[in-house]
């Protein structure tokens, strides 16, 4: 193995980041979701929904893996908080999972012969996954700010024990959780119009398709200040860097954000990219189909600066409401050393999985899809 | 000890949901190993000789593949977070080594798989014919890739290696990346896994070719199919019959318990007989001097020698490891459950000494608990009786795995030659034959199916060897949660089969693209 000078704290940031870097990817991803959840509204005809549904379709399988991915990748990085919050927030993991399963095959199976529900119920499917997996990707991540019921108890084996029957779904109950999770749905439909525009080539659609982008990216917009202005003033999760010991701190988030002038000017960056690819997107008349690839680096941004906060500038970066000292940190939740630094050169491939990423995304997306090749039932593409 | 007492309910009802979701996904997993190697190989053909009824054969079975594959995806979601949500305490106590495989297998395996399975799948019209095929090349090795990461996970908790405990944060952890990853049995459990995938898909295509030639619809690409499916089912299948016992040996050596269920042997002996066919007697209680089997047929001295290859080599059965055998050294479980309890209580006094600052307590404590950590999980178990997996069902379904295995030599070898000389639409019994062919298909799935069965159930009670039974790594949370999230599964996986099962009969029956229309389209544009 490779020897090196980089402290355990190093890697432990390291992976942080990583980690911070695939929520990121996942959100940005997410607009395959945001796609499909405008089966219903969007599409009137057959023609029009197979089109939307053969855009996003082309892509469901990386957002899918990305989701495999970043659950393996914390587990291996941080196992205290993939037990911690898995087997906690049970039900609300387990709400995530379904809403995402359902997705797998309906796209698969909508029009094939034979597929005894009827693709009526696939579709709905489609749809139930577009709507509740973004909001509720959003709402997990906002536990990360907001915490969770948990004791931690470390006699023999190290186990947590919640402190509620709700299993996770009493998140769903606290409005900042809820703030964030709307401000994903909102942004991975917004980021849906804007693949659609940028992938299909029909002016009609292409026309109904900028009316919904007002009727969605006014609610994220709203939203994610909401979200935004409640965490920069609540009180957070901040860590003792000497003992340990967790303490609330009033304007924890704000403080971070401060502390870390480059998370500040990256997040405003994000935020900056995200509103220009929407407004590029609402001023030209036919729609922009570059928008998509202004808006999407800076999702990416933002989620990450939302991470660092988290974690960093000694914060707890999944709290415990019922006892802080229970809350996990980057420190108290990762792995060994030994394990992070073999991860760390796995790792070293992730570049080489993005780049062959590019190169097979670009060599199917060379042609906008339009009427004719949907119609088209000889030419041998697989159709969903 | 500090533990709560044992939730049974929660415990079974945990294991029957890890067992239904493992075992719909092992259903669409092994024909996604094995056919995408198939369909790579026919599409090389189309690519060499350019003849478009290669395409047309290849995308037949690639849609089949499709099919099939969703559902592998649905299911495998599932048992990647299951780790988490219902086996928490061993996701802590072992995720510093298990957590790293899973998440390999993200970043190295699954993101090929998916992302060329993309161009395979839409790239037809729109990529050169070479890149085409390299994507399905990619595709195929992307599976079997995750399964190579997700059996070094599975592997390593049937051997723990490569590890050690920390006191601290009590848990295991990795110290050599290349004894876990390397290990003999992860090799091995590997290469049995996927070759028996091959397997499988090999049997699944020659039935449904079969079924083709039955109904005298698609004869060429039936006889095509058959050629390749039957070579590459009968290479495969010798490599599965080479590495299962390289399986077994490993079970011998580690697993003792788990091969005396495999072979309903109670009393140990040298140069023990192994059993070809048999009944076991279902009376039978450990201890009490009746016979295991009440009628078998077996071969004398081939367990002593396919164990440790040497015919008179002692195997031990599960009366001598439960009572102990003084000569041939086996501790009896008693005294290993003592020292497990010893361990565990040694760890808990280092724990408070190390928080009340008493150096020397700590330090003494911690040595008796490295000296007894070997049998630390033994220390969780309550009955000695608790230490015997379920014999019947070990037993049965090792043996119908062995007996279909070889049965499925005979099956390759008859398609294969009747294929090559051209008999096979003429033979007198080619209706039995075609018949027998389609029935191989469930068979093989139960095959499959059994294989894990051995593996798994033969392991009970630990969830890793010796050192964390199932009952201590399960989550802390009621039985009837788990039970709510069982039957939905069970509901959900029951319903998506069933649609699966007639969109796959549906497209069989519909068979491939006709023709001519599919070869003037597809040329004029690739
Ligand atoms: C020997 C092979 C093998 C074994 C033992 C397992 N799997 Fe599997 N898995 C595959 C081989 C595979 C595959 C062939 O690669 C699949 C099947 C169909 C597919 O989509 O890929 C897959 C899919 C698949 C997916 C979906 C990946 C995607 O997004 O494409 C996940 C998350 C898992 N698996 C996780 C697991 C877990 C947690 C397992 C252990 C309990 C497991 N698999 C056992
Ligand atoms: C896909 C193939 C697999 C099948 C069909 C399978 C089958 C099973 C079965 C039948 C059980 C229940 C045993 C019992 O409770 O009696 C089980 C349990 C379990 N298996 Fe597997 N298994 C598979 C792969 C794996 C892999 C690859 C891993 C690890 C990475 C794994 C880890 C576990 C765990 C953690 C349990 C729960 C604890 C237990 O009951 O022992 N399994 N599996
Ligand atoms: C014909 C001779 C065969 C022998 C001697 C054999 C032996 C074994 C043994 C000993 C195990 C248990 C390994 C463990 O507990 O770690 C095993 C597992 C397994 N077998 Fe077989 N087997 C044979 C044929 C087959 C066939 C034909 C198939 C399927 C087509 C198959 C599929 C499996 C599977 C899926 C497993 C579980 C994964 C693993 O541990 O490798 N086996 N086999």
């Amino acid at each position: 193995m490779i020897h090196t000078a980089i402290s355990y704290l190093a890697l432990q940031q390291y992976w942080w980041v990583i980690i911070a870097l695939i929520a990121g990817l996942l959100v940005f991803m997410l607009f395959v979701q945001g796609g499909q959840s405008f089966i219903f509204n969007l599409t009137k005809n057959e023609t029009d929904r197979t089109m939307l549904l053969n855009t996003t379709g082309r892509k469901w399988e990386v957002t899918f893996t990305t989701l495999v991915t970043f659950g393996g990748a914390f587990f291996a990085s941080f196992p205290l908080f993939y037990a911690t919050s898995f087997g906690g927030a049970y039900w609300l993991w387990l709400a995530l999972l379904l809403s995402f399963t359902i997705q797998a095959f309906s796209y698969e199976y909508r029009t094939k012969s034979g597929n005894i529900y009827g693709k009526k119920f696939f579709n709905s499917l489609l749809w139930t996954n577009g709507m509740f997996g973004p909001f509720l990707l959003g709402v997990i991540v906002a536990t990360f700010f907001n915490g969770n019921d948990f004791l931690m108890v470390d006699s023999n084996i190290r186990e947590s024990f919640w402190q509620n029957n709700w299993r996770g779904l009493e998140s769903l109950t606290h409005w900042h959780n809820l703030a964030l999770g709307f401000t994903v749905l909102f942004l991975s439909r917004v980021s849906g119009i804007l693949y659609v525009m940028h992938t299909i080539d029909d002016n009609k659609l292409i026309a109904k398709a900028k009316k919904q982008l007002w009727y969605n990216a006014i609610p994220f917009v709203v939203f994610f200040l909401i979200f935004t202005i409640g965490l920069l003033l609540k009180p957070g999760y901040a860590v003792n860097a000497d003992t340990g010991n967790v303490f609330m701190e009033n304007h924890k988030y704000l403080h971070n954000f401060l502390d870390m002038p480059v998370v500040m000017i990256l997040f405003l960056a994000g935020v900056a990219a995200v509103l220009t690819g929407i407004i590029k997107a609402l001023l030209k008349t036919s729609g922009n189909d570059k928008a998509f690839w202004v808006t999407g680096p800076g999702i990416v941004l933002v989620v990450m600066c939302l991470f660092f906060v988290a974690g960093f500038n000694d914060t707890a970066f999944y709290p415990s409401s019922f006892d802080v000292n229970s809350s996990l940190t980057i420190q108290n939740a990762s792995s060994s050393e030994f394990t992070l630094k073999t991860m760390a050169i796995v790792s070293l491939m992730i570049p080489f999985v993005l780049g062959y990423i590019v190169v097979a995304w670009r060599s199917i997306n060379t042609n906008k899809i339009n009427k004719a090749e949907m119609e088209d039932k000889e030419s041998g593409t697989h159709m969903y | 000890m500090t533990l709560l007492s044992i939730d049974w309910a929660l415990v079974n009802w945990s294991r029957a949901q890890f067992a239904l979701t493992a075992m719909y996904h092992w259903i669409f997993v092994p024909i996604t190993l094995g056919i995408l190697f198939i369909i790579a190989f026919m599409e090389t053909r189309y690519v060499r000789t350019g003849d478009p009824e290669w395409k047309r054969i290849t995308k037949f079975w690639m849609k089949l593949f499709g099919i099939n594959f969703a559902l592998g995806v649905a299911t495998g979601l599932i048992l990647e977070f299951e780790f988490g949500t219902n086996w928490s305490t061993y996701s802590w106590f072992v995720g510093d080594i298990f957590g790293a495989p899973l998440a390999i297998e993200g970043i190295m395996a699954f993101f090929m798989e998916s992302t060329f399975i993309a161009v395979m799948f839409f790239g037809w019209n729109k990529v050169s014919k070479k890149f085409h095929l390299t994507a399905t090349w990619l595709t195929a090795l992307g599976a079997n890739l995750s399964a190579l990461w997700i059996l070094v996970a599975n592997g390593w908790m049937q051997f723990p290696v490569g590890m050690e405990f920390n006191p601290d944060t009590a848990r295991n952890e990795m110290v050599n990346f290349w004894d876990v990853f390397l290990s003999p049995v992860a090799i091995n459990k590997f290469l049995h896994t996927i070759t028996s995938g091959y397997v499988l898909a090999s049997i699944f295509v020659i039935g449904v070719s079969s079924w083709f030639l039955l109904k005298k619809r698609e004869q060429m690409m039936a006889k095509k199919s058959i050629i390749i499916a039957s070579v590459f089912g009968f290479i495969s299948l010798l490599a599965v019959i080479f590495t299962g016992h390289g399986s077994a040996q490993e079970v011998a050596e580690k697993q003792p318990m788990k091969l005396a269920a495999m072979e309903g042997l109670y009393q140990g002996s040298t140069g023990a007989d192994l059993i070809g066919i048999g009944i076991l007697n279902h009376k039978k209680e450990i201890n009490d001097g009746e016979e295991s089997t009440t009628f078998k047929i077996s071969f004398p001295k081939i367990l002593s020698w396919l164990s440790f290859g040497d015919t008179d080599a002692f195997v031990p059965g599960i009366e001598d490891l439960i009572n102990g055998n003084e000569k041939y050294g086996i501790m009896p479980a008693q005294e290993r459950m003592a020292r497990g309890d010893t361990a565990i209580l040694a760890l808990k006094t280092y724990k408070e000494a190390q928080k009340s600052g008493d150096k020397t307590t700590a330090a003494a404590n911690l040595d008796v608990f490295r000296a007894h950590y070997d049998h630390f999980g033994y220390g969780y178990i309550e009955k000695e009786k608790d230490l015997i997996p379920h014999v019947p069902l070990v037993f049965y379904s090792f043996h119908y795995m062995v007996a279909t295995g070889f049965l499925y030599l005979l099956l390759f070898l008859v398609f294969l030659w009747l294929t090559y000389t051209n008999k096979i639409e003429t033979i007198k019994w080619r209706k039995p034959l075609f018949i027998l062919g389609i029935a191989a298909i469930p068979m093989v799935f139960i095959t499959s199916e059994a294989g894990w069965i051995v593996v798994e159930v033969g392991r009970q009670p630990w969830v890793v060897q010796d050192l964390m039974p199932v009952s201590a790594g399960v989550t802390n949370i009621s039985a009837n949660s788990v039970q709510i999230t069982f039957w939905i599964f069970a509901v959900i996986f029951t319903a998506l089969l069933i649609a699966e099962l007639n969109i796959m009969f549906r497209a069989i029956k519909k068979g491939p693209a006709k023709s001519q229309v599919e070869s003037k389209n597809g040329e004029a544009k690739s």
